[in-house]
């Protein structure tokens, strides 16, 4: 599949188009443990991409290097055609990729509005002593962002909670805070790490549905980490299968279903 | 009985205006706390220190000069040039923001991740550092700070009291004049961490370190601009102590009146380090005023950390400050 260079249209009439992430022969070691073993994928513009895996399979952690919270020990990120040197987690987030976290990580005493705003932080460039004196542009830009978010608060149908200190908030809409937050910021590249997690039946749906709208409506790429295999084949157009820290398949989801060693990874194999 | 009530009214007065001048040592150490979790010991040296700048500035002092002389065998002291007050508050604006990179560059950036007692030891050790270091800067005697701060009792309002009521207020009016200035401060904290965009970034990091960064968040560089900000504020206060009481050691140690009062109004709260700050300044000169006779007198030594140890029985968390609950 990945050797399929050209763009495409999917099915449902989305674009996909090249390669926008490349990460080349992957590998990430704490100590003596090896969470990552020599990992090649791809990420095309304009797809959902979904990484999925049995518990320990360094899922979490793949999302990690790409967000830059991890530098690996070998193998190349390349994003948009560059070879990434080693970068801190907030250079990554201003070069565009935003990310939710499997715990939530929110300002859990701000607003939810004030938690979206952040995210707008990295579109903001007036210095701190515009800021500090309010002057002109400043203002301008503080209007501007406001509305992007205002957008974003009416997309995610949390118009209800705006004031609400997150700390409050059920975890279902919590998840749904932190998505905003990513969004706010524009991502080319959107990272989510199992956004479904604990939520009930109804609240996977809604997220589902979010993540296909984001999709659609913004073109946004999604790399996205679920358990959840239903959800997974359903929501994404490739997907990559790992296990004790090596892939062990990637393709579209018929594709995946289908192989063996992905099969004998979940359920398991006799060994005889 | 009139009299007694008038007295205690100054006294009250009186407990106020030196309730400002605590707030505004405790405004530093909150300022610190709430962006990183770490208690600063070393604010109230920051307070010398910026206290010792500005004096050596305007009067033109050669820095390390006597490390200079002793080394070099030469006899230097001054430029001899006198800086305008105004010109050396913003050099040493300049110099705190110095003193914020070095302690990101040299300090905190090696001690990330550890736990927060590993930092307040640190701060204990920058402390001492900094003491050693403004000495060896400009030299131990004891200086007069004039920036030309009003001082002495202000004879307007002694007037009036005495008109309206038979008796005239002594209040000084640097007090009425840090005041001010601390409303000033405050207010102008209060707006730039609302509404600017450094501001929402520097709550974000007090609230959630990885979440900060995950939203393009450098942490180094909030780090820097808040150290900044506290020394800003050590600077306001070591120019009203010093011009109170003269720069000299002791200044430092109105750190540790801080205590109480970051104890009452709660660690993470700006108003809390205000409200505390006039409660503990009007709260001694009243207790002063009304026991102290009785128990010969002194009672603004200890008053303070009494009503913070009582405070620690009955409410731990402050007036303001945040109630830790852990989900078990």
């Amino acid at each position: 599949m990945s050797a399929q260079a050209e763009e495409y249209v999917t099915e449902d009439g989305r674009k996909i188009g090249g390669v926008m992430m490349e990460m080349k022969n992957i590998t990430l070691r704490f100590g003596g443990v090896v969470a990552i073993k020599d990992i090649s994928f791809d990420i095309r513009e304009g797809e959902i991409r979904a990484i999925i895996g049995p518990n320990g399979a360094g899922k979490s952690s793949m999302l990690n290097v790409i967000s830059g919270f991890y530098n690996p020990q070998e193998g190349d990120v390349i994003f948009r055609g560059k070879k990434r040197p080693q970068m801190r987690p907030y250079k990554v987030a201003q070069q565009g990729i935003a990310r939710t976290f499997q715990n939530i990580a929110l300002f859990e005493g701000m607003s939810v509005l004030d938690n979206v705003m952040t995210g707008r932080l990295t579109h903001m460039k007036t210095g701190m002593f515009g800021q500090a004196m309010w002057w002109g542009k400043a203002q301008d830009e503080e209007v501007y962002n406001r509305e992007k978010v205002e957008e974003i608060i009416d997309f995610l149908e949390i118009q209800a909670i705006r004031k609400t200190p997150v700390g409050r908030l059920p975890y279902g809409l919590k998840k749904r805070v932190e998505l905003a937050r990513a969004l706010a910021a524009e991502p080319k590249l959107l990272l989510l790490d199992e956004p479904m997690a604990g939520m009930n039946v109804e609240e996977k749906e809604d997220m589902s549905r979010f993540i296909l709208d984001v999709n659609d409506e913004f073109g946004t790429t999604i790399a996205l980490i679920e358990h959840d295999m239903g959800v997974v084949m359903d929501l994404s157009d490739r997907v990559v299968v790992m296990d004790y820290g090596k892939k062990i398949g990637d393709g579209t989801p018929d594709e995946v279903r289908s192989n063996q060693e992905v099969i004998d990874a979940y359920l398991g194999v006799a060994h005889d | 009985m009139p009299e007694q009530l008038l007295w205690a009214a100054e006294a009250m007065m009186n407990g106020l205006m030196a309730g400002v001048l605590y707030a505004l040592v405790a405004l530093g150490f909150v300022l610190i706390f709430k962006a990183s979790g770490v208690f600063n010991y070393a604010q109230g040296v920051m307070a010398l220190f910026a206290a010792l700048t500005l004096v050596g500035i305007m009067d033109g002092q050669v820095p390390f000069a006597h490390l200079i002389n002793a080394v070099f065998g030469t006899e230097i002291h001054h430029f001899g040039w006198h800086v305008p007050a105004i010109l050396a508050i913003f050099l040493t604006g300049v110099v705190m923001v110095g003193l914020a990179i070095f302690i990101e560059r040299f300090v905190l950036r090696h001690l990330v991740n550890q736990p927060d007692i590993i930092l307040f030891m640190a701060t204990i050790g920058l402390a001492y550092f900094m003491e050693g270091v403004g000495d060896l800067m400009w030299g131990s005697e004891i200086k007069t700070l004039d920036v030309g701060l009003p001082q002495g009792i202000s004879e307007t309002i002694d007037e009036a009291t005495y008109n309206w009521f038979g008796y005239g207020f002594f209040i000084d009016r640097l007090d009425i004049v840090a005041t001010i200035i601390a409303a000033l401060l405050v207010a102008s904290l209060t707006i730039f961490s609302q509404y600017s965009k450094q501001g929402r970034a520097l709550r974000a990091v007090a609230d959630d370190h990885q979440a900060a960064l995950s939203v393009g968040i450098s942490l180094r560089f909030i780090w820097v601009l808040v150290w900044s900000i506290a020394g800003f504020v050590a600077l306001v206060a070591g120019m009203m102590w010093g011009a109170k009481s003269g720069v000299q050691f002791s200044l430092s140690l109105i750190a540790l009146k801080a205590l109480p009062v970051l104890m009452l109004g709660g660690f993470t709260s700006i108003p809390g380090a205000i409200v505390g700050g006039l409660i503990i300044g009007v709260g001694e000169k009243l207790f002063e005023f009304s026991i102290g006779p009785l128990v010969g007198g002194a009672t603004e030594n200890w008053f303070a950390y009494v009503l913070a140890l009582v405070f620690l029985v009955f409410r731990p968390q402050g007036l303001f400050g945040e109630k830790i609950i852990e989900r078990v």
